[in-house]
């Protein structure tokens, strides 16, 4: 044997890491299943050509002067039918032709429907006769990075990272307590931190397939941009990997059964799932919690691989996340070595 | 490197001839339950020593406390010198252990998890010999979740002994193994016995206890019973040879008119199944002409229930050459010192009652009989 192989931290790693490929399930989840989840998302929302927004008006001449308009597709309704097809969400807005004008049914709290509004007056209006007053010119513009594909890899991949490194940890420690291999683990010379940094490292390596496969399909498929310097995009992913390794640690350190360690873990990523903008932008929370959701290590995570795939922006300008994902990776790692359950 | 320098000194002190392990006043306590109750004990070097008792008595919390992976609420232990509170570390890497449930991870080979584990000593035994040695050579390449029961064993014996250790801990070894495993095993622990290996092992077999161990401990609630090698403790009860039968009067019999002499010493009758259990016994065989003899004219009684009738234990204490009696679902133990002078004569003895044999065996006494001696218990029951 060599120098390497009766290293017991070398040791620990090699079976964590061949325990994990001899599970397909995992290869599914950790390989698998965020690229369906991105070709899924992709196709639903790829970019299409602007919508035609539906109307409806009550008189032929409204009718006609409607669908003038290149984005507005314009049927001729009664009242009746008309509110009918609005209330069923058929058309987003009604014109009605009053003797003194025109009156506009539709709902303002709907995007479509304002819009809609704003085509139709113009079209009414223009067939009324009136002419602008500036000459004006559009130059339509598809930039790559602005796109949701663009938006939503970065926020799978962290997504992804921290799903993997808790349900890995998660699950093999406390099956590990179950059957008493953690208790035959103490029982030998065997280093205990090093048991626990071996869970790290593995996840470690795995990380690098992870990443490097879940990016490579989200360029050559989506042309998703990488426009900061990719070791610091690595460096951010491994950041993230050792942080939810050490929430699992800590999440499974003392939980006794199978039951009790998923609870626990539903209870840690769920919050993250739904407030750190995985899938929408977490801006969109009141001010109230921004400060909550700020410090929650999926949200910086995905910060700051946003920061750098999109924005290009360098490292030391994402220091708040590294900060905020450093404490969330030392806390948890050290008091998980404290408070863990060997027996 | 003054705590290595340090380490040496205590360990060469250790050399010089400390008990491979010493226990005094041992307690520990479990909510209200008192597993360990004082126990105290030395075991030599070189020495195959067991704790022996039904479940529950305390000897996995005994020797768990010996392993340093549960603490004592009172008391003293020495391994090697050593104790656990100051140097735990050097213990581990000298000590073997095999705990009683662990299992390996299913997905992972025989070589990985005792490569895995050979890692964690500073010296030991290379991986391909202990496989050797653990005759798990065609397992090899195997997964651990392929393996049998016994093999399973094996492998956990492997690993507790990749570090060459002075003193190997195994916690019931072959409980949940059929006879041939349990028996491969036996042969494992004699070949690491005649290497001159300390070993401590707890079991609730008595037969295996016999098989193995120089020397015994008997725990019952906490405490260590009887202590000696196995023929010093089945001599500590008196009779080394032990006779079992079961008496009935058949129905026919009491309608008959000699069944009037039957009446005297019957204190109660009990209708039991009878067990028919075969004796593999050569003495025993060596009676059954006799009782085909006795019993042939009365239509078979092995396969028929039988009335089994109680004896006034008096009666056979006074048998010359018994030593003790004792009853259990109505089939009486007697302990006699020698067979061939008390046979005959408890035999004229249950003629004179007028008592006729339904079941009659005999063994030499064993480790089982003393565990019932001392507690009034089998040791199965449990």
């Amino acid at each position: 044997m060599n120098k390497l192989e009766l290293s017991s931290l070398y040791q620990l790693t090699m079976v964590r890491f061949k325990l994990v490929l001899r599970e397909p399930e995992a290869i599914f989840w950790i390989f698998v299943f965020p690229i369906l989840l991105a070709v899924g998302l992709g196709i639903a929302f790829r970019n299409r050509p602007a919508d035609v927004l539906p109307v409806g008006a009550t008189t032929t001449q409204l009718a006609q002067a409607l669908a003038a308009d290149h984005g507005l597709k314009a049927m001729q309704v009664d009242e009746a039918q008309g509110a009918h097809a609005l209330a069923v969400g058929d058309i987003l807005l009604l014109a009605v032709a009053r003797p003194d004008g025109v009156e506009y049914r539709y709902d303002d709290t709907n995007p479509d429907a304002r819009n809609a509004r704003l085509l139709a007056d113009r079209a009414v209006q223009i067939a009324a006769g009136r002419h602008d007053a500036v000459a004006a010119q559009n130059e339509l513009v598809h930039e790559v990075g602005s796109r949701y594909i663009d938006f939503v890899v970065p926020g799978l991949l962290g997504m992804n990272l921290m799903g993997s490194a808790m349900w890995g940890l998660g699950f093999a420690i406390v099956d590990g307590r179950q059957k008493k291999l953690l208790k035959r683990m103490v029982a030998s010379p065997m280093p205990k931190w090093q048991y626990l940094a071996a869970f790290l490292l593995s996840r470690l390596v795995l990380l690098v397939i992870e990443v490097v496969v879940f990016l490579g399909f989200a360029r050559l498929v989506f042309g998703v941009p990488f426009r900061g310097p990719l070791w610091q995009l690595g460096v951010v992913c491994v950041l993230t990997s050792l942080v939810f390794s050490a929430l699992g640690l800590l999440v499974a350190s003392r939980a006794r059964t199978m039951e009790g360690v998923s609870g626990l873990m539903n209870l840690v990523m769920l919050p993250m799932w739904i407030l750190s903008g995985v899938f929408f932008s977490a801006s969109r929370f009141p001010n109230v919690v921004q400060p909550f959701v700020k410090a929650l290590p999926l949200t910086a995570a995905i910060d700051a691989m946003r920061g750098n795939m999109l924005q290009g922006i360098a490292l030391p300008h994402l220091a708040a996340q590294v900060a905020i994902l450093l404490a969330w990776f030392f806390v948890p790692f050290v008091v998980s070595l404290r408070i863990f359950r060997w027996r | 490197m003054d705590s290595v320098s340090n380490l040496e000194s205590v360990t060469s002190a250790a050399r010089a001839g400390a008990p491979s392990l010493r226990i005094r006043g041992l307690k520990k306590a479990f909510a209200d339950v008192l597993a360990v109750d004082g126990v105290d004990l030395e075991v030599e070097r070189g020495e195959c020593f067991g704790l022996l008792g039904p479940n529950g008595a305390g000897k996995t919390t005994t020797i768990e406390i010996c392993e340093g992976l549960t603490e004592p609420d009172e008391g003293v232990v020495e391994l090697l010198g050593l104790r656990w509170q100051t140097d735990a570390k050097e213990l581990r890497q000298r000590i073997g252990i095999q705990l009683q449930e662990s299992q390996f991870p299913d997905k992972l080979t025989v070589e990985e998890a005792v490569r895995l584990f050979r890692s964690f000593y500073r010296h030991g035994i290379a991986v391909d010999e202990i496989i050797r040695t653990a005759q798990l050579e065609e397992k090899r390449k195997a997964r651990v979740g392929g393996l049998s029961g016994g093999q399973k064993q094996r492998l956990a014996m492997a690993t507790a002994l990749v570090g060459d250790p002075e003193l190997l801990f195994l916690d019931e070894p072959t409980t949940g193994l059929d006879p041939q495993a349990r028996r491969h095993l036996w042969d494992l622990v004699d070949e690491l016995k005649r290497a001159g290996r300390t070993i401590i092992l707890t079991t609730h077999y008595m037969d295996e206890a016999e098989r193995l161990c120089d020397r015994v401990a008997i725990m019952d609630h906490g405490r260590v019973i009887a202590l000696g090698t196995p023929q010093e403790l089945i001599a500590s009860i008196g009779g080394e040879e032990i006779v079992e039968f079961a008496v009935g009067a058949a129905k026919d019999l009491r309608l008959s008119a000699t069944a009037e002499d039957v009446c005297p010493p019957i204190l109660s009758t009990e209708k039991s199944r009878q067990d028919g259990a075969p004796s593999e016994d050569s003495f025993s065989s060596a009676l059954a002409p006799e009782r085909t003899r006795k019993d042939g004219a009365r239509s078979g009684l092995g396969d028929s229930e039988t009335t089994r009738v109680a004896i006034d234990p008096a009666v056979l204490k006074g048998i010359p050459g018994v030593q003790s009696h004792r009853v259990d679902a109505g089939v009486h133990q007697l302990s006699v010192s020698e067979l061939h002078t008390a046979v005959p004569r408890i035999f004229a003895a249950l003629e004179e009652l007028g008592l006729h044999l339904s079941e009659f065996r005999t063994h030499s006494a064993t480790l089982e009989d003393v565990f019932v001696r001392l507690t009034g218990r089998n040791l199965r029951d449990e």
